[in-house]
C-alpha cells in the first residue's frame, strides 16, 4: 500500500483519534479489495441510519465518543423514522427510539441531516468526475451513470469511515478503464413514447439490466427521446434492485455515452437482451403479484424519493380526487420544505395524500392497511415490498397508479 | 496452499460448507445464527461457531452490519473461508474486531481444489496473519 504524507498523518492521529480509527478501517478495507493506494474523497453519502442491531449504534457512538467529525460534505440516507412526522411510525417503540438515536448520532458527527436516498436531487449534486464514497444502491447508480461522478458500491461502515478520513480506496469505478460497457441492452419501438410511458419503459429496462448483466456495465440503446432524469433514476433503482448494478450507460442520454462507441470504449461487446413492446409488457407484468382489477389498500410513490419535477407531474393528477385508498409519497425533507413554501403541501394534504419524509414506506412500518394490494410506479418498491412487508403489489405508470387510487382497484390507462 | 487473510485472527471449529452464496442481510438471523433465506439449500442450518466455507459473498452491503451484530452476540461463524474475496463480509468482521475485540478471521483462497479439500475435513484451525495463513487439522 502506498501511503501519502497526509495518509500517514491521519493514521498517526494528527487529525484526532476518530480520523485515525476510521483511516485504519479504510486501509484494511482497501487491502481486502486489492487497492494499492487511497485517493481524496469529494463527498460521502452514508447509509448507516437504518438500525440493524446494537452493532450499528456501537459503531457510530464510538466515533461520537472520540470527538469525530466528517472531513468531507456528507449526506445521510433514510432512517427508520420520519423525524418531522414521527407519529407516522407504527412499529416497536424500542426500535423506533434506537433508530432515532442512530440518526441523531450521525448528525453529531457533522453529517447533513438529509435522510434521503436521492441526495443528488436538491442537496449535494456531485460534479462530473468527482470521486465519491457513496452508499445506497440507487444513489450509487445515479451518481456514476447520470452525473458521471465515480463511486463503488460502498455501504455499511465503510461509507462513514471514508467520510471521517476523507480518503477512499482507488479501485473499481474510481478508475476510467473500469467504467466501459461490457454488454448491450437494445430497446425497440419506444422512440416516440410519451412521458408517462417512458417511465414504464425505464423500469423495464432497469430490471432487464439487473437480471441480464449482474455487475457488468450495460450500454442501453433505444430509450425514448422523452426519457427524463427521473426516469433514469427509476431505471437505475430497478437495475440495482434486480442485480449488483453500480453503473449503466444510456446511449445519447448519459454523459459518458454520447454514442455507443464511447460507452464501450470502441470494443465489440455482445447484445445480452433485446426488448420490444411485448418484452417490456411481460417484464412489468412480472412485478405484479395480483391481476388487473384486484382491490387495493394503498398507493405508494416516491421510491427513490420523489423529486420536485415528479411532484409537478403528480399535481394535475390530484384532480382525479376523491381517492378511494390512501396515497403515500416519499420525498426528502428539503423537497418537503419547498412544497410547504409554495402551497403544494396543503393541496396534497387536502387531496388525502400523505407525504412521508426521512424514510421510505418499504423499509419501515408506515402504511397502516396492508390487507390488500399496494400499487406503485417504482420498480424498486415493487421488487422489495413483498418480501419486506409481506404485501401484494401491482406496478403501473404514475398515471395508472392515480387512476387506480380513485378506483380502489388496479386500473389501466 | 495459497490463501490471503482479509481479516486477521485465530479460530477453530467444525467445517460447514454452504452450497450457495448467502446474503447475511435478509438471509441470516443474527439472533439465532441460522440461515433464514427460504430459497437457500441449507435453510435452517445454524452457522454459529462453524468454520464457514462459502464460494463468494452475495447481496446488500447491510450484510456487514448483520455479520458484525452476530459476532457481537456470539452467533456468527468462527471464521469464513471464501474462494473470491468479499468486501462486505470482510467489513463486518473488521468492524466487530474493532468494536468488540472478537476475531472472526476471513480468508480468501486462491485455488478451488485447495478450498474443496478443506471442505472435506471435519474440523480445522486457522491462524490468519499479515504474512501467512496457516490452516491445520487437529491431531
Amino acid at each position: 500500500m502506498e501511503l501519502t504524507e497526509d495518509d500517514q498523518a491521519l493514521l498517526d492521529g494528527r487529525h484526532g483519534p476518530a480520523a485515525a480509527d476510521a483511516m485504519g478501517l479504510v486501509l484494511r478495507f482497501a487491502e481486502a479489495v486489492g487497492a494499492t493506494r487511497l485517493i481524496a474523497c469529494d463527498s460521502a453519502h452514508v447509509d448507516g441510519c437504518l438500525y440493524h442491531g446494537q452493532a450499528s449504534l456501537d459503531f457510530v457512538e464510538r466515533f461520537v465518543a472520540l470527538g469525530g467529525r466528517v472531513r468531507v460534505p456528507t449526506t445521510l440516507n433514510v432512517g427508520s423514522v420520519d423525524l418531522i412526522h414521527p407519529e407516522l411510525f407504527i412499529g416497536d417503540p424500542a426500535l423506533g427510539a434506537a433508530g432515532q438515536r442512530l440518526m441523531q448520532a450521525h448528525v453529531e458527527l457533522g453529517c447533513t441531516p438529509s435522510f434521503t436516498c436521492a441526495p443528488y436531487q436538491t442537496l449535494l449534486r456531485p460534479r462530473f468526475g468527482d470521486q465519491l464514497a457513496w452508499a445506497e444502491s440507487n444513489a450509487i447508480v445515479f451518481a456514476n451513470s447520470v452525473i458521471g461522478a465515480r463511486t463503488n458500491r460502498y455501504g455499511d461502515f465503510i461509507d462513514l469511515a471514508c467520510a471521517l478520513s476523507g480518503r477512499v480506496p482507488d479501485y473499481g469505478l474510481h478508475r476510467a478503464e473500469n467504467r466501459r460497457a461490457g454488454v448491450i441492452v437494445e430497446i425497440h419501438g419506444f422512440e416516440n413514447a410519451g412521458p408517462d410511458q417512458a417511465g414504464g419503459v425505464a423500469v423495464a429496462a432497469g430490471l432487464s439490466v439487473g437480471r441480464a448483466c449482474g455487475d457488468t456495465i450495460a450500454a442501453i440503446t433505444g430509450l425514448p427521446a422523452r426519457t427524463s432524469e427521473d426516469d433514469l433514476k427509476a431505471l437505475g433503482a430497478a437495475a440495482a434492485s434486480a442485480g449488483s448494478v453500480a453503473m449503466f450507460h444510456a446511449v445519447g442520454l448519459t454523459p459518458e455515452a454520447p454514442d455507443l462507441a464511447a460507452a464501450t470504449g470502441g470494443r465489440d461487446v455482445p447484445v445480452v437482451a433485446r426488448l420490444g413492446p411485448a418484452e417490456v409488457s411481460a417484464i412489468l407484468a412480472s412485478l405484479c403479484t395480483v391481476a388487473d382489477g384486484a382491490a387495493l389498500t394503498a398507493v405508494a410513490l416516491g421510491t427513490p424519493h420523489f423529486s420536485l419535477g415528479e411532484f409537478d407531474r403528480l399535481m394535475p393528477l390530484l384532480d382525479l380526487e376523491p381517492f378511494s385508498v390512501p396515497v403515500y409519497v416519499n420525498t426528502g425533507r428539503h423537497e418537503w420544505e419547498r412544497l410547504v413554501g409554495d402551497g403544494r403541501a396543503a393541496r396534497l394534504e387536502a387531496a388525502g395524500v400523505t407525504v412521508v419524509v426521512d424514510t421510505c414506506t418499504y423499509v419501515t412500518a408506515i402504511i397502516r392497511d396492508l390487507s390488500g394490494a399496494v400499487m406503485t410506479n417504482s420498480g424498486k418498491w415493487a421488487y422489495y415490498a413483498p418480501g419486506n412487508l409481506g404485501v401484494d403489489v401491482a406496478f403501473g405508470t404514475l398515471a395508472e397508479t392515480m387512476l387506480s387510487a380513485r378506483a380502489g382497484r388496479v386500473a389501466r390507462a | 496452499m495459497s490463501a490471503r487473510a482479509l481479516v486477521h485472527g485465530r479460530a477453530a471449529g467444525p467445517v460447514l460448507r454452504l452450497d450457495d452464496p448467502l446474503s447475511f442481510w435478509g438471509g441470516f438471523d443474527s439472533a439465532s445464527g441460522k440461515v433464514i433465506d427460504r430459497f437457500h439449500p441449507q435453510h435452517g442450518a445454524c452457522l454459529s461457531g462453524a468454520i464457514l466455507l462459502m464460494e463468494r459473498g452475495r447481496g446488500s452491503s447491510s450484510g456487514a452490519s448483520v455479520l458484525a451484530e452476530a459476532i457481537r452476540l456470539g452467533t456468527a461463524p468462527a471464521a469464513i473461508l471464501l474462494l473470491d474475496p468479499d468486501a462486505i463480509i470482510a467489513t463486518g468482521a473488521l468492524v466487530a474486531q474493532m468494536l468488540y475485540g472478537i476475531d472472526c478471521p476471513v480468508v480468501a483462497m486462491n485455488d478451488r481444489s485447495d478450498w474443496q479439500a478443506l471442505a472435506a475435513r471435519a474440523r480445522i484451525t486457522i491462524e490468519a496473519g499479515p504474512d501467512a495463513v496457516r490452516i491445520t487439522e487437529p491431531a
